[in-house]
């Protein structure tokens, strides 16, 4: 089972619903504890990175989750649920964040209108392979939906540019993130999520202890 | 790179697209889940839905509609028309839309816009703006689907609501809807220019030249149109062929 957080805020369950339609067996889950050994984590999110990550520790799914990935538990974050992962943002200076990622999360440039609210393409050769896209050609277009991004670091596995480049995606070890949201990029989004489907279920990753410190 | 989305938007009432539609192919036209995802394969960028009843008894035919569309349509979901309290919002959100759009809602309680955006993020939260040209050549907000004439500068209008959080905005020309006569760019121009965040134009297109024209002069990033696609005039996909080949930076049709 592929848990799909449900932290109470926003359109969470459209991410159910697309892992739903490639066949997984996914399941909202809204208390901490009803998370007893899934095969993977989905953590959704929108809105402000503060409001958020605020609203995942009020719930009570901090320390839970915490030890689930750092036991191996293959997980994506997806747009605020990946800038999650991150130490901070620049958007919200009084909330951490999970600190499972190095660096901080911060606004995209000026110069360009914000939010990127739009479809955009991947650099995703240039950054190795990564088992988030396999069957996933350089240059496809995802949908993105964002006023802040991390910058592209050792994590990073694929890139984007809007007024300059950012992380569309990061994997380190069981934990993924992706900028974009991949339950509404159509049959590009749908393939990505099927392969963190398939990540899930062939998980045989023995320890979390691959993170970044 | 600032991208051009092309959104078709589906008029409904009471659970039906209202416009008449006949595509080949379709099991059901006036099914808006079905117009949705036609719309989808043909590499539609986003959709729109607009209640056109807009009365308190729809709304929840309206929350289970865009279900069911979550379900089975994964690109960007808008939906718009007697949204006025962040609950109704949080129903359609919490049903699968991406977006909530407000129009005189927004003009009746502009607070709706920020209590929105503290709530659910600016992204979530966009302001349709109807305008109209007073002989003098300004342009004025208008309420209740076009009907009552404000004395909101549409210009002045859209950085107000910009400042109180909107995300998002959608501009409809009054002068030029269902004329054919192409985008009104010193509208949509005039809105882009005094904000920062993404317009919708939306309003005269009769052919794939006024969405270049649109792509390439308007300053919006997202060209709507409703009759056009819907009476199969012109596919998603042609415009998208011929945007492509002007060198429009748009996602191609599929």
């Amino acid at each position: 089972m592929i848990a799909v957080i449900d932290y109470g805020i926003g359109n969470l369950r459209s991410a159910y619903k697309a892992l739903i339609a490639v066949g997984a067996n996914a399941r909202l889950i809204d208390d901490p504890s009803h998370l007893k050994d899934p095969a993977g984590i989905v953590i959704p999110g929108v809105g402000s990175f503060g409001a958020a990550v605020n609203a995942f520790r009020t719930r009570g799914f901090e320390a839970k989750v915490r030890g689930l990935i750092e036991s191996g538990t293959p997980t994506l974050g997806i747009c605020v649920g990946m800038q999650m992962l991150y130490e901070g943002s620049s958007e919200s200076e009084d909330s951490e964040g999970l600190g499972l990622l190095e660096g901080k999360v911060e606004r995209l440039p000026d110069g360009v209108r914000l939010p990127q609210m739009q479809w955009n393409r991947l650099n995703i050769a240039r950054f190795g392979s990564s088992a988030l896209f396999e069957d996933v050609q350089e240059e496809s277009w995802v949908y993105f939906v964002h006023s802040y991004a991390a910058p592209v670091g050792v994590s990073t596995t694929a890139s984007c540019d809007y007024g300059g480049e950012f992380s569309a995606a990061v994997g380190i070890a069981n934990l993924y993130g992706v900028q974009f949201h991949p339950e509404k990029s159509s049959t590009v989004g749908l393939k990505i999520l099927s392969n963190f489907s398939k990540i899930c279920g062939s998980t045989a990753i023995p320890n979390g202890g691959l993170l970044w410190k | 790179m600032e991208v051009i989305r092309i959104i078709p938007c589906l008029d409904v009432a009471k659970g039906r697209v209202v416009k008449g539609v006949n595509f080949e192919g379709l099991r059901d036209a006036g099914d808006p889940v079905e117009l949705a995802k036609y719309y989808d394969r043909q590499g539609a960028d986003e959709i729109v839905f607009l209640d056109i009843t807009a009365s308190h008894e729809n709304r929840g035919t309206m929350v289970e509609l865009v279900s069911k569309c979550a379900d089975e349509v994964f690109i960007p979901l808008t939906v718009g028309g007697g949204v006025t309290s962040v609950e109704a919002a949080r129903a359609l959100l919490r049903a699968g839309a991406d977006k909530v759009s407000l129009n005189t809602a927004a003009i009746l309680n502009p607070n709706l816009i920020s209590e929105m955006m503290n709530e659910f993020g600016s992204q979530c939260v966009v302001v349709a703006i109807d305008a109209k040209r007073d002989p003098e050549g300004n342009f004025f907000v208008y309420t209740h689907g076009g009907r009552n004439k404000t004395e909101l500068n549409a210009l002045s209008w859209a950085e107000e609501v910009v400042s109180r959080g909107a995300g998002e905005l959608l501009v409809t020309s009054m002068d030029r809807d269902g004329t054919k006569e192409g985008f009104d760019l010193l509208l949509t121009r005039g809105i882009a220019d005094r904000v920062n965040v993404p317009v919708i134009a939306s309003g005269g297109v009769g052919s794939t030249q006024d969405f270049l024209i649109g792509a390439l002069e308007s300053k919006a990033t997202g060209l709507l149109a409703a009759s056009v696609f819907h009476y199969g005039e012109i596919s998603v996909g042609e415009v998208k062929r011929v945007l492509v080949a002007n060198g429009v930076a748009t996602r191609p049709e599929p």
